[in-house]
């Protein structure tokens, strides 16, 4: 068995509810989406015991009704666990991972711009990447966005 | 299976205290001060708050976000092919970085196998990219301490390797050498033995700035103990590339997670105790030498065979995620597709970035004289970072404006008519 399968394995076998959850998408890939309410005890174990503790970067999808959020957690050894979880748009907030890693405030910080996501407990700070002065209630990244909807906003501001 | 492997990380750990923004200074010699979004002394728009007690720093905040171009976005909108070009066009100097790892993500989603050749002639231009970038950056680096000579010298080896890209693919930068399913541009032997003669000059030219960075005095004081960066705090910081390796983390997706032909290859990964500007001097020098040692057995073993394969328009829905060590440290991007011509989703997320909370932890309780060097060691790219389009009043022009509008430029300007060339099959 491949290291890859093992981590595979090793998830699927500590959380009842992640039994045939693990997706091996090719060597060193592995995909998971998890219920936001399971969300912490799966990160936690994947970062503190499984060896996936280097955040890659955390991506943020406009998937309908929901905020998709892809936590891309890397292992010394190559592997790559997509760590997937949604929160309801507009609805429900996330809970920072800034505890565990301090450089993913920025990563957090960018999803707020751009997809309008909220995350309790991540600290005060400089927004990015949109300038100063970008009204309230844009977030390109969504799909219904469109540069109309800007002009507008910035007409209304005016 | 690995347990956890001692990084310190976990919850346990908190984070950095915020910075005051409302930082009000409490006697004369505090202070703070803006530094960019435009200032000599940075050569991309970024902007520092700093907090000043006399000469030294007492905290950085940093705002990019200058550069924002809606890249990201405007891939939705776009074909997967048109997207290759628009990707590549995040970053002049790291631009193959950002193609070749958006073509592997789609390549993954699609199921294409690349040949062989096709492989070995992306990871090619993608070593000599990084000669190129980081000869580039050694030349920066001399310039941000006043030793201007090393600049001189630097950036004149550093137009042997623009040459050889201009030869192999057409173009200094941006060089339009990846596709989907391949590479675009096949080469010759004799390109091959020009390319050979290049790196043996580049390497002696290193062996120079080597002998150098380990001998000359003022260089070595002026580089020692400044910027520094423990290895917990790399670690912590999730600092990558030259900056993490120079504080001792010994990682490189080139090894740790082989992608086009590097799994062929024989290297080694560069690394460095010395945990300031100085070792990562050090470390970029290093991977100089390791990268001629890999563009030469990639040029002498270059296999035979086609360099591309067919790529459908529409790719397979899925999602995939996709590493690239570049030049400045790992280059991620994360592919989504829902089957159409067009990609749901592409999300990248640059180097610099991943590095410029660490710049920060540099810069505490430093002299100010040292920022322009502390921030030009992580050899930032903020084109990358930001990858971002100004929204300006002055409406879009069309495509045919836009090309016809370069046509006259060359024309007036250089005298160049491009009308009148004919071009070559390619």
């Amino acid at each position: 068995m491949s290291d890859t399968e093992k981590a595979k394995h090793t998830l699927e076998s500590k959380f009842d509810f992640l039994k045939d959850q693990v997706r091996v998408q090719r060597e060193r890939r592995l995909w998971l989406e998890v219920p936001k309410d399971k969300f912490f005890d799966v990160f936690d174990f994947a970062v503190t015991r499984l060896g996936f503790n280097i955040l890659g970067t955390i991506t943020g999808l406009d998937d309908g009704a929901d905020i998709g959020l892809i936590y891309h957690l890397f292992a010394l050894d190559g592997r790559v666990l997509n760590l997937k979880t949604r929160i309801a748009k507009d609805k429900e907030p996330m809970k920072t991972i800034t505890n565990y890693f301090p450089a993913g405030a920025i990563y957090e910080r960018e999803i707020v711009d751009l997809l309008g996501a909220e995350f309790e407990g991540l600290p005060a700070g400089l927004s990015y990447p949109l300038p100063d002065g970008w009204p309230k209630g844009q977030h390109p990244l969504r799909k219904d966005w469109n540069i109309a909807m800007l002009d507008q906003a910035n007409k209304e501001n005016k | 299976m690995a347990e956890n492997i001692g990084y310190p990380i976990g919850p346990g750990h908190q984070i950095n205290e915020p910075s005051d923004f409302n930082f009000v200074p409490k006697s004369k010699d505090e202070m703070r001060i803006p530094i960019g979004p435009q200032h000599p002394a940075l050569k991309e728009p970024e902007s520092f708050s700093v907090a000043l007690r006399g000469e030294r720093i007492m905290g950085v905040d940093v705002k990019i976000g200058y550069n924002h171009r809606g890249i990201e976005k405007a891939c939705e909108g776009r074909s997967f092919v048109q997207d290759v070009y628009l990707i590549e066009r995040i970053c002049g100097i790291c631009s193959h970085t950002h193609s070749t790892c958006f073509v592997q993500a789609v390549e993954e989603l699609a199921g294409l196998e690349v040949p062989k050749r096709g492989l070995y002639l992306r990871t090619l231009v993608a070593e000599l990219e990084r000669m190129h970038s980081h000869l580039l950056w050694l030349g920066v680096a001399g310039h941000e301490i006043g030793f201007d000579t090393l600049l001189m010298y630097s950036w004149r080896d550093r137009e042997l390797v623009m040459d050889v890209l201009a030869d192999l693919t057409g173009n200094r930068v941006n060089y339009g050498m990846n596709t989907i399913g391949g590479v675009r541009r096949d080469i010759t032997k004799e390109q091959v033995e020009n390319a050979l003669k290049v790196i043996d000059k580049l390497e002696e030219q290193t062996k120079y700035y080597i002998q150098l960075g380990t001998e000359e005095t003022t260089l070595i004081q002026r580089l020692s103990g400044v910027g520094v960066l423990s290895h917990d705090d790399a670690v912590r910081l999730g600092a990558v590339g030259p900056t993490a390796r120079a504080s001792k983390v010994d990682r490189d997706v080139r090894r740790d997670d082989p992608y086009a032909a590097y799994g062929d290859l024989t290297f080694k990964v560069v690394t460095d105790d010395h945990n300031d500007v100085y070792g990562r001097t050090l470390v970029r020098l290093g991977e100089l030498m390791e990268s001629y040692s890999m563009a030469r057995q990639l040029l002498k073993n270059l296999p035979d065979g086609p360099i591309a394969v067919r790529a459908p328009r529409k790719v397979a829905a899925g999602e995939a995620l996709s590493r690239y060590e570049a030049p400045r440290g790992e280059d991620v991007h994360y592919v989504k597709s829902n089957g159409s011509e067009n990609p749901e989703r592409v999300k990248v997320r640059a180097p610099t970035l991943a590095n410029l909370q660490a710049v920060s932890k540099m810069l505490e309780d430093r002299y100010l004289a040292d920022l322009p060097i502390v921030v030009a060691a992580i050899d930032p790219c903020f084109s990358c970072t930001d990858r971002s389009i100004a929204v300006a009043d002055h409406g879009t022009l069309s495509w045919e404006t836009v090309r016809q509008w370069g046509i006259d430029w060359y024309k007036q300007e250089r005298g160049i008519d491009f009308t009148k060339i004919k071009w070559g099959k390619q």
